[in-house]
């Protein structure tokens, strides 16, 4: 049994007026301890909307979430509201793309670290301060005492990510989901939050989800990957077997299309279209309008996910040659 | 991602081929407001509006002016009569016949209204777009002026003005009204410029050579014009409101034979305990007339608004 | 080769106003402060930096769309700095620029034919020939249906606006481009598009680019020679290939080892040269060298009190650092280096 077990996680919303659409549609991947599993994708393929599921905050209304979440045998989806919140923050925390808004600006950064400490771990006021000002320090925060009393907005964008990261830390939680985490950031800042993920990783074996578009940040990162389109996972491998021969023609294509930074450049290959170039999943491949292994099933059939714990793979026609 | 909203269909035709036409985001919002029930509401509200004002003097029996001996009779005695043959809402306390007298407001309301809402809106957008297209110093001298003006209220600053002419008469009305209006216009436009000057569509134009005053008329002006038309449509619903009120109040022309909604109104009120439909009616008018621009308003602004784009 | 762009010690500082009912002026952003670039004829010239270090600043100093603060910007042997009203209005034909957000780069309110139309005509470009065809061919090179005349930008995906940009900018038959992260706000699958286009547009028009972006892949695909700037200024150049082989200033070299890369086995052997702390407030840049609150070469002497030059250490290669030659012989180890707090600059542009 794995810490944290996503199975057939559908999300469909449903909005009066129009057709319902399906966001997520059967993504299964499961965390152990220690291991950190990515989930890759472009704009809209359904990245955020699979992780605000796992933590139960979906809104309510105008939307339908279906399959299993099971944390360490516990279905999250069938847990009652209340029961949620007390295991958000305490099991899984999260931290998201833009530290901003995720901040409330009115109240100094020590005062929700503390907040988070009282609240879920029932420390006294004094000795979560103290614990607040180490949490600072250990993210990489300098001069963690005075950025305490400090507000959101008098901090930079690394930092205010990386106080974000504190908060979702306070609570030591075995499963940390992060959303885009480094997005926003400049490369070298990127670069130091990436390592505090990591180092975070190995130390303290927590359980790492990691959302990004950058292949890059999965290359380095990742113990396993999971590449989404239209919602679905197309394809699933160990970070260095996807790297080395991508299977599914949108994996492949996008490692094709993007620049190297380390390698003399040929002209890129392009996948044409765009993402909103899809056809749905119920009569093939919604990736069959862009792709170039398209072969008559594509449009008449829905792929299955085939394959074993190496690779899985969502593809009637997967490709067999590496990218360069 | 919207478009993943969309049937499968759909989705597929589009891949085929490109079928769509090419609709301007003015075409779009039409769209959008002939399917909301709200504007459909607005607009047969307004259209009812302007049909009666066009045709009240085919509609109306009779003339706005002309007094009926035999309703005045009863009138000596303290005693509005109800409705009658000829007379289908009966008379006023002038002996007039209410239904024509309605009617034939309606065309006096409309020509204040539209009027007043010209006028302010001329003004208005000369003064906003003048400060908007040149900012600096002449920016800051109109913008001052303006803020004089917003600092009344609305009501206190009509009746100010319209105080100010000794003698009152419809177009002391729509001075005051539209006075009214033009700062709002004005701040308006010129916020929407200003805001225009540093988007990168003109920054675009400056860069490819376009000049300074085509940059105005041709990228600022034209985007601004949504918002200073969802204005005029709620301006139209004030601007009712206030010469209704200024006329109550007396202010506008007292001839008692006028036929004016608001001066009905101030005259009736008298009779409120006997003949409470004197004053009913015109209320009624008032109000929903007033409420079909503002629905109508409200509507645009909503389909204008780039947030509901599908 | 000759140069197009000759641009020296450019400057663009920008007044910080406070005050309730005067406005005082009580800094500046230094937003770019001593800039000397050119750029050759029919090259691609890329300007990487990150965020608020003064790129898109330079790119719109150099066609004065911001009025910079000093400095010459010379274009084909004219100096912009000296052109007024009218004149500058028709040097404009000549360069172009291309913006990073496509959408809100593009009049919602005017059709593609219109966008495209309106540089023709202000040029003159219109007289005596056939519109319809220019129009049409302009949209071939570019990529775009023909149908696409009477559409709005609202009707198009991302990738399609960018075209329509790009295509805007074609119009008025420029040598300069100055593109603005043109890549950088749309989806990974589409940015290979837009990059291959400008490639073939440039060889199809013979155009020179300065190409503006913050990720250092795209700028290495696609520049022949590129430049690093820092709080300002530019504290490397190098042609593409040599910046990324043989990085100089210890600013590059941290950047280049921040850069993730697609492929697990070099991410695994990569040893990455971790900055710490944030970049300075541009309001309020360090004295010296304005990298040396965070580098991990910076020695006692020099770096802190005096500002070091853009000086070639090679043909070619051009670097601002005070101990290039020895960081790169090994002689001078890096080392660890205290952050420093940077209060976020709390600025309304
Ligand atoms: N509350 C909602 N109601 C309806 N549709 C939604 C809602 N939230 C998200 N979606 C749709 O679900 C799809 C997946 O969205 P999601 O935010 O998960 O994308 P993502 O992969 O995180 O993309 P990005 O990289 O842009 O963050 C999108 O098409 C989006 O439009
Ligand atoms: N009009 C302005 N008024 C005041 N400050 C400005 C103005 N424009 C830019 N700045 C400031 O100048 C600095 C440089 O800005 P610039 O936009 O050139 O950076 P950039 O390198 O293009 O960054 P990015 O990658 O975020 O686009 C920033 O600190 C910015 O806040
Ligand atoms: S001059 Fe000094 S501080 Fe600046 S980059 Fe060189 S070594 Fe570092
Ligand atoms: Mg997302
Ligand atoms: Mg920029």
């Amino acid at each position: 049994m794995a810490l944290l077990d996503v199975t057939d996680l559908s999300v469909v919303f449903r909005r009066r007026g129009e057709e319902p659409f399906t966001a997520v549609d059967k993504v299964s991947f499961s965390v152990e301890p220690g291991q950190t599993v990515g989930l890759v994708g472009e704009s809209g393929c359904g990245k955020s909307v699979t992780s605000l599921a796992i933590m139960g905050l979906l809104p309510k209304r105008g939307n339908q979430v279906t399959g299993s979440v099971r944390y360490e045998g516990t279905e999250l989806l069938s847990l009652s509201p209340d029961q949620m919140r007390a295991r958000r923050g305490k099991d899984l925390g999260m931290v998201f793309q833009d530290p901003l808004s995720s901040l409330n600006p009115v109240i100094p950064i020590g005062i929700q670290v503390t907040e988070v400490l009282e609240k879920h771990r029932g420390m006294p006021r004094r000795k979560a301060m103290i614990e607040a000002e180490d949490l600072l320090n250990r993210v990489g925060i300098p001069d963690p005492r005075r950025r305490l009393t400090e507000y959101p907005h008098q901090l930079s964008g690394g930092m205010r990510q990386r106080a974000l990261i504190a908060i979702a830390l306070a609570c030591r939680p075995r499963v940390l989901i992060a959303d885009e985490p480094t997005t926003a950031l400049d490369v070298t800042i990127q670069a130091q939050i990436l390592a505090l993920l990591k180092e975070l990783v190995t130390d303290t074996g927590t359980a790492l989800i990691m959302i990004t578009h950058d292949l890059g940040v999965v290359a380095g990162l990742c113990d396993q990957v999971n590449v989404l389109y239209g919602g679905r996972v197309v394809e699933r491998a160990g970070r260095h077997e996807l790297f080395e021969l991508p299977r599914h023609p949108y994996t492949h294509g996008l490692l094709a299309s993007i620049p190297r930074l380390d390698l003399e450049g040929d002209r890129l290959v392009p996948i044409p279209g765009s993402v909103a170039d899809n056809i749905p999943w119920d009569g093939g491949c919604a990736f069959a309008p862009r792709c170039a292994n398209q072969i008559a099933d594509c449009t008449a059939r829905t792929p299955e996910l085939t394959g074993d714990q190496q690779r899985l793979l969502l593809c009637h026609n997967p490709m067999e040659v590496a990218v360069r | 991602m919207t478009e993943m909203l969309t049937g499968r269909k759909e989705r597929i035709d589009r891949l085929a081929g490109d079928a769509s036409v090419g609709r301007s985001l003015w075409s779009e919002a039409f769209r959008r407001m002939r399917r909301s029930p709200v504007a459909i509401t607005g607009a047969v509200l307004v259209a009812a509006f302007l049909l009666l004002a066009a045709f009240a003097p085919l509609i109306a029996p009779h003339s706005a002016t002309e007094r009926f001996p035999q309703l005045l009779q009863d009138l000596r005695a303290d005693h509005i009569p109800g409705a009658q043959p000829g007379f289908p809402l009966g008379s006023d306390q002038l002996g007039h016949d209410l239904f024509s007298r309605l009617l034939l407001a309606s065309q006096q309301t409309l020509l204040v209204a539209v009027a007043a809402t010209v006028f302010g809106m001329a003004v208005g957008m000369l003064i906003g777009g003048t400060a908007g297209a040149l900012g600096g110093w002449v920016d800051n001298v109109l913008m001052r002026l303006v803020d004089v003006l917003l600092s009344f209220p609305s009501l206190l600053l009509a009746i100010s003005i319209a105080a100010l002419f000794s003698q009152g008469s419809q177009w002391t009305v729509i001075i005051a009204v539209s006075t009214v209006a033009v700062p709002v216009f004005a701040r308006l436009l010129r916020g929407s410029m200003l805001a225009q000057r540093h988007s990168e569509y003109v920054l675009a134009a400056r860069a490819t050579g376009v000049k300074p005053a085509a940059i105005v008329f041709r990228h600022m002006l034209p985007n601004s014009l949504g918002p200073v038309l969802v204005q005029a449509t709620l301006t139209l619903a004030i601007s009712i409101l206030e010469a209704a009120a200024l006329s109550y109040l007396g202010l506008g022309d007292p001839n008692p034979d006028r036929a004016e909604w608001g001066l009905m109104l101030a005259n009736a009120q008298r009779y409120f305990d006997v003949s409470p439909q004197l004053s009913f009616y015109p209320a009624i008018a008032i109000i929903v007339v007033a409420l079909g621009f503002t629905l109508l308003g409200e509507s645009m602004r909503e389909a204008l608004d780039p947030k509901n784009r599908r | 080769m000759t140069n197009l762009v000759e641009i020296e010690d450019l400057k663009v500082h920008f007044p910080i106003r406070r005050g309730l009912f005067v406005d005082r002026v009580v800094g500046h952003v230094y937003a770019v402060d001593g800039v000397d670039l050119s750029i050759r004829r029919g090259e691609t010239y890329g300007l990487v930096g990150e965020s608020g270090c003064g790129k898109s600043t330079l790119g719109r100093g150099l066609l004065r769309l911001t009025e910079p603060t000093g400095g010459r910007m010379v274009f084909d042997g004219t100096d912009l700095a000296t052109l007024k009203g009218e004149d500058l209005r028709r040097m404009r034909r000549r360069m172009q620029m291309v913006f990073q957000d496509p959408l809100s780069s593009l009049d919602p309110r005017q059709s593609v034919e219109s966008i495209l139309v309106e540089g023709i005509r202000v040029h003159g470009l219109d007289k005596g020939v056939d519109l319809g065809k220019t129009l049409r061919d302009l949209l071939t090179s570019v990529g775009l249906p023909h149908g696409s005349l009477r559409k709005y930008p609202h009707e198009f995906s991302g990738g399609q606006r960018q075209r329509i940009g790009i295509a805007r900018a074609l119009a008025v038959r420029p040598d300069l481009i100055v593109a603005d992260e043109p890549v950088s706000a749309l989806d990974v699958s589409v940015q290979a598009q837009v990059i291959n286009l400008l490639e073939d547009l440039q060889g199809e028009f013979g155009l020179t680019y300065l190409v503006i972006a913050h990720d250092l892949a795209v700028v290495r695909h696609i520049a022949d020679r590129v430049g690093v700037m820092y709080l300002g200024g530019i504290v490397e150049e190098a042609p593409a290939h040599e910046l990324y082989t043989d990085p100089l200033h210890p600013y590059t070299r941290a950047l280049l080892s921040a850069v993730p890369v697609p492929d697990p086995v070099v991410e695994d052997r990569r040893e990455r040269i971790l900055l710490t702390g944030d970049l300075p407030s541009p309001a309020a840049p360090p004295a010296g060298c304005r990298f040396h609150t965070r580098c991990p070469w910076k020695q006692a002497t020099r770096c802190d009190t005096e500002r070091p030059r853009l000086r070639a250490v090679e043909s070619g290669h051009k670097v601002a650092c005070h101990y290039a030659e020895q960081i790169r012989s090994g002689e001078l180890r890096p080392h660890s280096v205290e952050p420093e707090l940077v209060p976020e600059l709390v600025l309304d542009p």
